[in-house]
């Protein structure tokens, strides 16, 4: 069954970075249902716009895991601006790709970034 | 992981084939070769060995050799079973009674029939995978023709009351038809005694070879075809007779049936060790299907917080594989419909695995799986939004 996905997916999921919370997170996003069978969750810490910090919770099958793992990489370090630029699609080439029946995986994983600095800047204003 | 001694516990999903059976089966490729309907000698020898199998099913079943029909499996034994006796029997009424936890092959089936006109009745089942009999007993109507129901769950391994849907069936004048795959080879069956007038089975999962099944059907039974051709098993089922695969089928269902009760007394001891290693060590876990009335190598439990994808994939690395009603497993959004039947929430269903166990399971397997579970499902669940340690979110 290992064989569905590519090794990097593989090794994401068995060795996940960025896993837990942010204790005062500057934002938070959450997105997905129980009833789906994923639901993701994505806390980061912005300083001088800067995203240092990305943390996530994830409940979901391997695509799931791996596909927040990455993401939380991708974007540890980037501006505000370079981070609302982030989409699914980069997310797949970084990856290697996903079995077809799993891309809304690296869909569900831009939306939570999305929901996380969209909650970030309605508290700033 | 070629190193590693990989641990097979998805039994229900399909069994390797017996050293036995293969040997057995192997002289009817080349050597034995024949076509069963030709009348020279190597026709012969494989006809010969066609009733002799006929015979050994007929024999473990308690019916007539003749009443015995072979398919290409399971599915094909369920659709052709409702099928062809609901249109042979328009006369009498368009109505079939099913449950709402059938297989795909007889679920899908009925709702096919629905859209072309017949009436389906779901009857619906308790918390632990039980159709009520009285139920049953206020659904049959004066047109219902049959009734269809499993004799043991593939995902839960619920044993339905199967003798007493047989007497209610034979007393209101209506067919029987049970899909019993996941039974045969594992429990005790008289189709005379549980007054079954159909009844389904699949070799690949007693040991058995993938391809091949067979379809009980009682003497008098008004059924149709879903094929047409030769003049094979009475016109009924045409097609060149898969002598390889029959002849596998009755060795399989023969070693099977030899051994029975220690067998199930093993596997019921190991299951019952394996629900309780789990149940000990892991928290907010539950068992789905009947305590007591399920199959003997059935395991099936949900693990709070966590996706059933994720925990095979994870027993997977450990060399372990096992099976899911999950969502993600199946390659639709929706979870297992019979977790969903015996009253589970999604994310409960999604969280669930399933374990079945086989012969060459020993007890070591056991305390490797459970000493797997146990970091696994640690892990996930605190990776997991769901889960709050303490309390529940």
């Amino acid at each position: 069954m290992t064989q569905m996905y590519n090794k990097k997916v593989m090794e994401h999921f068995s060795n996940p970075r960025n896993v837990g919370e942010i204790e005062n997170a500057s934002g938070t996003g959450q997105v997905g249902s129980a009833a789906c069978g994923d639901i993701m969750k994505i806390d980061i810490k912005v300083e001088d716009n800067i995203i240092v910090d990305v943390k996530f919770k994830t409940f979901g099958c391997g695509a799931a895991v791996a596909s927040s793992s990455i993401a939380t990489e991708m974007i540890i370090g980037k501006s505000v601006e370079e981070a609302l630029k982030f989409t699914n699609k980069d997310l797949l080439k970084e990856i290697g790709g996903l079995p077809n029946e799993k891309i809304h995986c690296s869909i569900l994983a831009e939306e939570a970034l999305q929901e996380a600095i969209n909650n970030y800047k309605s508290k700033i204003k | 992981m070629t190193e590693k001694h990989r641990i097979y516990l998805d039994h229900a999903a399909t069994t390797p084939v017996n050293q036995e059976v293969l040997d057995t089966m192997i002289p009817y490729f080349n050597s034995e070769f024949g076509n069963a309907s030709s009348v020279y000698s190597y026709g012969r020898t494989a006809r010969i060995a066609i009733e002799k199998a006929k015979n050994t099913i007929a024999d473990v079943i308690h019916s007539l050799d003749s009443e015995i029909f072979f398919t290409s499996g399971g599915t094909e034994s369920d659709n052709w079973a409702i099928r062809g006796v609901m249109q042979a029997n328009e006369k009498k009424g368009k109505h079939i009674i099913t449950s709402t936890i059938e297989h795909h092959a007889v679920w899908d089936t009925c709702k096919k029939l629905k859209k072309e006109g017949y009436e389906v009745t779901f009857l619906p089942v308790d918390g632990d995978g039980l159709i009520n009999i009285n139920e049953l007993n206020e659904a049959i109507r004066e047109d219902t023709v049959m009734v269809s129901i499993m004799f043991a769950n593939n995902e839960i391994g619920t044993i339905q009351p199967i003798e007493e849907i047989g007497a209610l069936c034979k007393e209101k004048n209506v067919l029987f038809h049970t899909d019993a795959i996941q039974a045969v080879g594992h429990l005790e069956i008289d189709v005379e005694k549980m007054n079954i007038n159909l009844l389904s089975m699949s070799a690949h999962k007693f040991g058995g070879p993938k391809g091949v099944g067979a379809l009980y059907v009682k003497k008098g039974t008004r059924i149709g075809n879903l094929m047409y051709g030769g003049g094979q098993e009475k016109s009924k089922r045409p097609g060149t007779y898969n002598h390889v695969g029959i002849i596998g089928l009755a060795k399989a269902l023969e070693i099977s049936y030899k051994n029975i009760k220690d067998e199930s007394k093993r596997q019921l001891e190991l299951r019952e060790a394996l629900i309780q290693g789990i149940s000990d060590n892991i928290e907010e876990v539950r068992l789905n299907g009947h305590p007591t009335k399920r199959l003997p190598n059935n395991v099936n439990m949900s693990f709070k917080y966590i996706e059933g994808e994720s925990l095979l994939l994870s027993l997977d690395i450990m060399g372990i594989s096992a099976s899911s009603g999950s969502a993600c497993t199946s390659g639709s959004l929706d979870p297992s419909h019979v977790l969903l039947a015996i009253g589970l929430d999604h994310a409960t269903a999604h969280g669930s695995l399933r374990l079945t166990l086989g012969e060459t399971n020993t007890r070591k397997d056991i305390e490797d799986t459970i000493d797997a579970l146990i970091p696994i499902v640690k892990r996930l669940r605190n990776m997991s939004p769901l889960y709050v340690k303490g309390e529940q979110s």
